[in-house]
């Protein structure tokens, strides 16, 4: 077995919607509206989505990788817990990753929505432990790969 | 952490020729010694040098000496694999809240 190890990394994404932070936090406490944006990509296929909004609450969502992924038919699940909830101003998550029957991490997640004149400011703020295999540097490799095989056939690659 | 940000049109100009692809695709199975690099190619070793010094400076190969062995592997975007985990969970979130972008926009 693979000698386990962990990296540690905090990311922050900022966006800006024309909407309400009612609006914007209705897209994560409705699944039908919150099932569209978080797995219904148009690269992956979603196997299983269940929700349960509230403090201690827990999530349960799992996709089949598409087929211009790195890693096609694979089956990504997620178990999400809610760790605190301010109606209209902030999410907290804490959630773990699988690759078929192995964690590969865990972390925890901010949603901050902050009214303003365009509508509202989103602030995402991800904590996050990464574990050995199944890991990010397999996965680019296996892009890299591909990327190389469309270059070859001269077949644009799908973003 | 340093940071080496992909030159994307040396990327493309890198990958444009067909020898430096079969090099690229060579190594994306693991680090090979330059001269075993050479070998099934019908190209002298000078000239994989200079493929490679190319590959080097687009960011997308390293090579290191060890001994009397250059040794050359693929260099995941110069990135640690702590930073490339992080790319690769942020792509996956900006994409998620675009998507959410999309809806509210309905």
């Amino acid at each position: 077995m693979e000698k386990p190890t962990v990296s540690h990394g905090t990311f922050v994404i900022e966006r800006t919607y024309a909407a309400t932070p009612e609006r914007v936090f209705a897209a994560f406490s409705d699944p039908v509206k919150k099932r569209r944006w978080y797995i219904e990509g148009h690269n992956n296929e979603a196997e299983t989505f269940e929700m349960d909004f509230r403090v201690g609450g827990t999530d349960r969502s799992s996709y089949r990788m598409g087929p211009n992924s790195p890693l096609p038919g694979t089956v990504i699940s997620n178990e999400t817990k809610y760790m605190d909830i301010v109606p209209n101003r902030r999410i907290v998550i804490a959630y773990t990753m699988s690759m078929g029957e192995r964690r590969f991490s865990s972390s925890q997640a901010t949603f901050e929505l902050v009214p303003s004149e365009k509508g509202t400011e989103l602030t995402f703020t991800e904590q996050g432990a990464y574990f050995e295999g199944s890991d990010g540097i397999q996965m680019r490799e296996n892009g890299w790969r591909l990327l190389l095989e469309h270059l070859d056939k001269g077949i644009p690659v799908a973003a | 952490m340093p940071h080496r940000k992909i030159h994307v049109d040396r990327v493309f100009h890198a990958l444009g020729d067909p020898t430096r692809r079969a090099l690229v695709e060579r190594l994306s199975e693991g680090p090979i010694s330059v001269s075993l690099l050479a070998k099934p190619l019908a190209i002298t070793l000078a000239a994989v040098v200079q493929h490679l010094q190319v590959l080097e400076k687009s960011g997308l190969v390293r090579t290191e000496k060890l001994g009397r062995v250059r040794t050359c592997r693929i260099e995941t975007a110069g990135l640690s694999v702590a930073e490339q985990w992080i790319e690769d969970r942020r792509a996956i979130w900006e994409k998620r809240l675009d998507r959410l972008g999309d809806l509210l926009q309905e």
